[in-house]
């Protein structure tokens, strides 16, 4: 249903990207053939092991021995992922009932059930690092865990929902494209399904957008205005500037991570200037220009101490958004009991037929 | 959640031919929910023609630790494979 309506730049947003996750899970069934040993031996050194496992590119399993500080890492960093997606939902849950026309709001429906698609994949992959999928819902709920800044800006017309598609989750992508080749085995494969699912979002993201910007002038200004005020918070979500960035050393070295947060930034901009050319809209940075000599366009950088703000609690819409998931956590509760008080009574029944 | 909502495991045929893979886990209260709830999340582009769900609870993993001495039976036998046998020039269909 998607790429239908305008015939050059369908291939463009994501394809080359979608190609990369192809090549990471190539590289996942390689590695896999390369094979190696087996566990370590019952004198080695266990993490001259692990180092040696990372270092061939091998994937670390749920019962592998891991460093605890790997460990920390990956379920702070996937627990954030899960409720990130889960957060995600809301923003674009607020126009399905407001979408334009029967196909648009199918689309949405779908796309934001996918959200939740994503969520339930990762923190699957986070609960294989030893971690309940209790624990996990109530530090999202308590806010001991952060989700994306992202999501803490409001969708104040429909072209946002447009605006999300290509920019928000084009950055996902460029973000979690190098996260299929993570050395946690489940985190890695749990990321190709998202990524292969995610250039849908960004794709039907920009084919919102190019109806609009191809619109009546009020349907070009609202799709303008989009894009103007979701640029930088998406340029934002790649992280603070590499310098201080707490966690990038220790995770690249971990092959948890693959390039630095710049790299990463410089990659999504490089890519959306053509993006924003075919759209026929203008992205909000007049100091956006090509660099002959560094192959890359300079740019703006985001306001990063509105990002910490934003992270720490005082964006437009942190309290929003807990309040609501919180809500719905406890408004849910009553469906979980009775599928439990069900399931028990089944069992029971099977029981007595039994004896 | 966990108390009342066990995990499982969840594989897909993705088509006739082809075995059950391994595609992820699930929490849910009941199979007859575990299975639904796989279909939603594991086949929503038509992924499989055909879902297990298992109890993580009910799978017996071998460790890690013990992976060389556990597979190491099999190491010595190289006389499974077909290749270890000399096939004498000229001998068809075999």
């Amino acid at each position: 249903m998607y790429g239908n309506d305008f015939s050059t730049p369908a291939d463009a947003p994501g394809g080359g990207l979608l190609g990369e996750v192809e090549a990471a899970e190539a590289e996942l069934r390689a590695a896999a053939q390369r094979g190696r040993r087996g566990g370590p031996a019952p004198d080695e050194d266990l993490a001259a092991y692990f180092a040696e496992v990372v270092d061939a590119e091998q994937k670390i399993e749920p019962r592998d021995w891991m460093p605890d500080a790997y460990r920390r890492t990956l379920i702070r960093q996937i627990a954030q992922h899960a409720h990130s997606e889960i957060i995600g939902m809301q923003p674009e849950g607020n126009w399905i009932s407001r979408a334009p026309s029967l196909k648009r709001k199918a689309i949405l429906l779908a796309k934001v059930q996918d959200e939740a698609g994503h969520g339930l994949y990762l923190y699957a992959a986070a609960e294989t690092l030893g971690i309940s999928r209790d624990e996990l819902v109530r530090l999202l709920l308590d806010g001991r865990q952060k989700y994306s800044s992202i999501f803490n800006y409001p969708t104040l017309s429909w072209a946002d929902v447009g605006a999300i598609g290509w920019l928000v989750d084009g950055a996902a992508i460029v973000n979690q494209v190098p996260l299929c080749r993570c050395s946690y085995g489940p985190y890695a494969r749990a990321m190709i399904r998202v990524c292969k699912e995610e250039s849908f979002h960004q794709r039907q993201g920009y084919e919102i957008l190019h109806t609009l910007a191809h619109g009546t002038p009020a349907q070009q200004a609202m799709a303008q205005d989009a894009v103007d005020r979701w640029w930088y918070p998406s340029l934002a979500m790649f992280g603070p500037p590499d310098g201080d960035s707490t966690h990038s050393a220790q995770s690249m070295a971990w092959k948890i991570k693959r390039f630095s947060n710049d790299d990463l930034r410089q990659r999504f901009v490089d890519m959306c200037v053509q993006q924003a050319e075919i759209l026929g809209l203008r992205i909000p940075d007049a100091d956006l220009r090509w660099n002959d000599e560094r192959q890359a366009y300079d740019y703006t950088q985001p306001d990063y101490d509105e990002l910490l703000r934003v992270i720490s609690g005082d964006g437009p819409c942190n309290r929003e958004r807990i309040a609501h998931r919180r809500a719905a956590h406890s408004e849910g509760a009553w469906v979980r009991e009775a599928a439990a008080a069900y399931a028990a009574k089944r069992a029971e029944q099977r029981e007595k037929v039994a004896a | 959640m966990t108390d009342h909502s066990p995990l499982w495991e969840v594989f897909v045929r993705a088509r006739r031919g082809l075995s059950h893979t391994h595609v992820g886990s699930l929490h849910a209260p009941d199979a007859e929910l575990a299975l639904r709830n796989a279909r939603d999340l594991y086949t929503r582009r038509q992924e499989g023609v055909s879902i297990w769900v298992v109890p993580a609870a009910a799978i017996t993993a071998s460790s890690p630790d013990e992976k060389d001495a556990f597979f190491d039976p099999a190491a010595d036998k190289v006389y499974r494979h077909p290749t270890f046998y000399e096939v004498p020039d000229g001998v068809a269909h075999l």
